[in-house]
């Protein structure tokens, strides 16, 4: 921002990744006069910025590329379609209004609009919310600090660090060591498989990284820099020698600009209460993207950003059915979360894809829809934690009495 | 710029050995009496050792044992701390503190324990029924028994404060050497000469605030040690922001006769911590972090606070107390040496450290004495405290570049810059709070590499072609 006066505008994203620069792009594509993304880095283009590796834009740009050249396809979309937007701007509050109060580089601000759109991201969770042991030395860090070191800075933080977990942005973080020559000297993974089952082509890449499955990580060791980590398994405890952790994924919504505000959250994604057309408990408010839950690829954070413009639209229009308090109730302690977690009545509109549901350990039974006290024809599912669940939005009545239950076979 | 030894022939009033928060306020202390110190750190950066880590709390002393050495230097401390803070710029948040019983037994040790603060010249404080504490702290679980109060337990900044003391030391005309350990040294009966990683540097007084490591320079400079140091370890766990809107004071157990017991309490930046734990160690200079005992102190501090429960947790620490085996300081001053041990400042030392300092200096007067400086200049330091005016709120700041603990490039310019420029990652921490917030560094690490590039001692990253 050039400089710290009050900043107007239809609709307000706050954060500028795919899910907010595809929204703000949508927004004015349908016609919505005037659009702006604050985005507190000094670039927008979100999490794709670091990530210097294949395949992001499949789906929006019809043709593979690597995370920075797609994060500034994103940037170029935008700005092509008139959205303005402001970098170095961070959003330190909420209130209803819609009113939000801005930092600047100038100083303090304020913004106003009609509708604000929150499309914050997610944030790999740290080693100290993790709970682990051991000293703090330097060289422990998110894949996200480590690609934004390798891809942002052109630096090497370590040379032979050890990676914990085994998801895809494990994966990632592999890519992002074999960039600078950085070998991994093991992956550690607590279960007994990895978590995300990666594509067969990709498994060559883990050759000359050990894969310990069934391993705890239970100190790291080293006073300035890291020596060691201690690991235990079945067979006993051991060190293994590195200079360097990278904590791979557990994502999380970064919420930090739900505290204190007047929205509703939900304990169980971690992010705010949303309907099925992406309104808060506010509902001058919407939110899409990760922030929603973790996590999910750039490219569904794109497609959700852009379905959630399109019922940001019909807000302004006045067209959306009214605003509901009930909230989905989840039976069945495999339930991990459900977004929307409220349902509003059906509308025309075009929502987000059904409801998402994940389990936290594996299961397999029936889902079943239940809506003012009748059941919907179930769905059979054999799920995995990682594995996203939608369930097609049933017909609804307003102030419906919705429930989500899992009977699980034996 | 490393720091060095100003001029080895130059013969200082007092060198000082350790840049804690009690070397720190000893050199202000001498300084303003119109000493002239150096003051010498073995690690890149100030307060590396104890006074890394420790519960931020202004004490009042009111339950340290009646007559006791450390019980006057904390009330004298205490003094001075409300005294000054605000010409340095200090934050203090006036909490107050509840001393909560849980259990009859509890609960029947509050009278001595009131009887005991007011010995202590702490006569302000309030016994509370249940119904009251609860009042005052609805979030505390139910069960408690009764309480009293101590209103003038204070918050403050455990790094601001003694950055601030040994600047203010330092544009009066010490000089501090960081990353400088004694090797040895001798005393020829009128001075001392001391050899250094950096060089020789003589004194007429030499001054041992070596905390973790009194015991040792004791031996190593006079050839016995009066103490043994035990290291006592205290871990804690941090939450995140929003959970410090759960209390307002500062949560005391009744203490027992080793430890004050496990405190939640909120932190001067806005955040809420539980801890610390007290375990005895050898190591001087490592401290574990251990999952279990983590998670007991979690569980702790939800059975204080049940609402605690589901907050995020922003960081895990634990800091070293330098407790020997005996129960008060070992402040002891050997005239014929023209040196002072200032040893076994366990747990109380941000509390007690202006008056220790107070201690000391009148200890030395027969050693030396100097005419006290008429108008010394006060230098005010950047607030980090959640409740006042920041950097980022201004205009011209750069911009943000740690979003959690909204730390500016600014900011950050400053404390690699001007007299007492940081060394390491750990003291830049300490100086802005950069990386210290809910993501640990996870957006700002890498801008962070850039911006520290060739500034410390330790650098963050290096270039693959390094």
């Amino acid at each position: 921002m050039t400089d710290a006066r009050t900043l107007q505008a239809d609709v307000i994203v706050v954060g500028g990744g795919p899910a907010g620069l595809s929204a703000a792009t949508e927004l004015r594509r349908l016609g919505v006069t005037s659009v702006a993304v604050l985005e507190r880095e000094p670039t927008a283009g979100g999490i794709p910025r670091h990530c210097g590796h294949y395949p992001f834009g499949a789906r929006e740009f019809k043709r593979v590329m690597k995370g920075p050249d797609y994060a500034r396809r994103l940037v170029v979309a935008a700005t092509g379609a008139g959205v303005s937007i402001h970098t170095g701007v961070t959003v330190t509050s909420i209130e209803p209004g819609p009113c939000l109060r801005l930092a600047t580089p100038n100083g303090l601000t304020e913004a106003r609009a009609k509708l604000v759109l929150l499309a914050t991201g997610v944030r790999e969770t740290s080693r100290a919310a993790r709970l682990l042991g051991g000293t703090k030395p330097a060289g422990v860090m998110t894949t996200g600090t480590l690609q934004s070191m390798v891809y942002l800075e052109g630096l090497r933080p370590f040379k032979r660090p050890v990676i914990l977990g085994t998801e895809l942005v494990s994966f990632s973080a592999i890519m992002t060591c074999r960039h600078l020559g950085i070998r991994p000297a093991a992956m550690i993974e607590p279960g007994l498989r990895t978590t995300a089952r990666w594509p067969s082509g990709l498994f060559p890449a883990l050759l000359g990284v050990p894969l310990h499955l069934g391993t705890e990580l239970m100190s790291i060791n080293g006073r300035d820099v890291v020596g060691s980590v201690t690991v235990t398994d079945p067979a006993g405890s051991r060190e293994i020698e590195c200079d360097g952790v990278i904590v791979s994924g557990r994502f999380r919504p970064d919420r930090a600009v739900l505290h204190g505000s007047h929205l509703g959250t939900d304990s169980a994604t971690g992010g705010p209460e949303v309907d099925q057309y992406g309104r808060c408990s506010d509902p001058a408010f919407f939110a899409a993207g990760n922030m929603l839950r973790a996590v999910e690829t750039a490219g569904w954070s794109w497609n959700e950003g852009r379905l959630i413009a399109r019922t940001m639209t019909q807000a302004l229009e006045g067209a959306l059915p009214e605003a509901t308090t009930s909230r989905i109730t989840l039976s069945g302690d495999a339930l991990a979360y459900c977004v929307p977690q409220r349902l509003a009545a059906s509308a025309p509109a075009m929502p987000l894809p059904g409801v998402q549901l994940r389990v936290n350990r594996a299961v397999k039974g029936k889902l079943v829809l239940r809506v003012n006290a009748e059941d919907q024809t179930p769905k059979s599912i054999d799920a995995r934690p990682e594995r996203r669940i939608i369930l097609p939005y049933p017909d609804l009545p307003q102030d419906a009495q919705v429930e989500i239950r899992l009977e699980e076979s034996t | 710029m490393p720091d060095t030894i100003p001029d080895p022939k130059l013969l200082h009033d007092a060198i000082i050995i350790g840049g804690g928060v009690i070397g720190c306020a000893i050199a202000r202390r001498l300084t303003l009496e119109g000493w002239h110190v150096v003051l010498v750190e073995k690690a890149p950066d100030l307060l590396d050792g104890a006074s890394k880590g420790n519960s931020a709390i202004l004490h009042t002393g009111f339950d340290a044992p009646p007559g006791s050495l450390e019980q006057k230097c904390v009330a004298e401390g205490y003094a001075e701390y409300l005294d000054i803070h605000q010409k340095l710029g200090l934050p203090l948040d006036r909490s107050g503190a509840l001393v909560i019983a849980w259990s009859e037994a509890e609960e029947a040790a509050l009278p001595a324990l009131m009887d005991q603060a007011r010995e202590n010249g702490v006569d302000d404080v309030i016994p509370l029924t249940s119904a009251q504490t609860r009042k005052l702290e609805p979030e505390l679980a139910q069960g408690v028994k009764a309480s009293f109060r101590v209103p003038r337990e204070y918050l403050i900044d455990p790094w601001s404060a003694p950055h601030a003391y040994v600047l203010q030391a330092a544009l009066n005309g010490a000089s501090v050497v960081r990353d400088c350990t004694v090797l040895g040294g001798s005393f020829d009966g009128g001075q001392w000469r001391l050899e250094t990683t950096k060089g020789p540097v003589s004194g007429r007084v030499v001054i041992n605030a070596a905390g973790l490591y009194g015991d040792k320079v004791d031996t190593l400079l006079l050839g016995r040690q009066d103490f043994q140091i035990r290291p006592r370890k205290g871990q804690f766990v941090v939450y995140d922001k929003p959970a410090a809107t759960l209390t307002r004071h500062i949560l005391l157990p009744v203490p027992s006769k080793v430890t004050k017991g496990i405190v939640v309490c909120r932190t001067i930046w806005g955040n809420l911590l539980v801890g610390p734990t007290a375990e005895e160690q050898e190591s001087r200079d490592m401290a574990q972090l251990v999952p279990e005992t983590l998670a007991a102190l979690r569980q702790r501090g939800e059975e204080i606070l049940p609402a605690l429960a589901g907050h995020d947790i922003t960081t895990l620490y634990a800091g070293l107390r330098p407790a020997t085996e005996f129960k008060d300081y070992q402040i002891h001053a050997r005239d014929g040496q023209n040196y002072v041990t200032v040893g076994g400042i366990r747990s109380t030392g941000l509390s007690s450290a202006l008056g220790t300092a107070r201690h000391v200096h009148r200890l030395c007067t027969n050693m030396l004495d100097r005419p006290a400086l008429p108008a010394p200049d006060w230098p005010e330091v950047a607030n980090l405290a959640e409740a006042q005016p920041r950097d980022w709120q201004t205009a011209g700041n750069g911009g943000i570049i740690c979003h959690c603990e909204r730390v500016t490039r600014r900011d950050i310019e400053n404390a690699l810059t001007g007299p007492l420029a940081v060394q390491s990652l750990a003291g830049l921490k300490r100086r802005t709070r950069v990386t210290m917030g809910r993501c640990q560094g996870n957006y700002c690490v890498a801008a962070l590499a850039r911006l520290t590039k060739g500034k410390l001692a330790h650098p963050m990253s290096e270039a693959p072609d390094d």
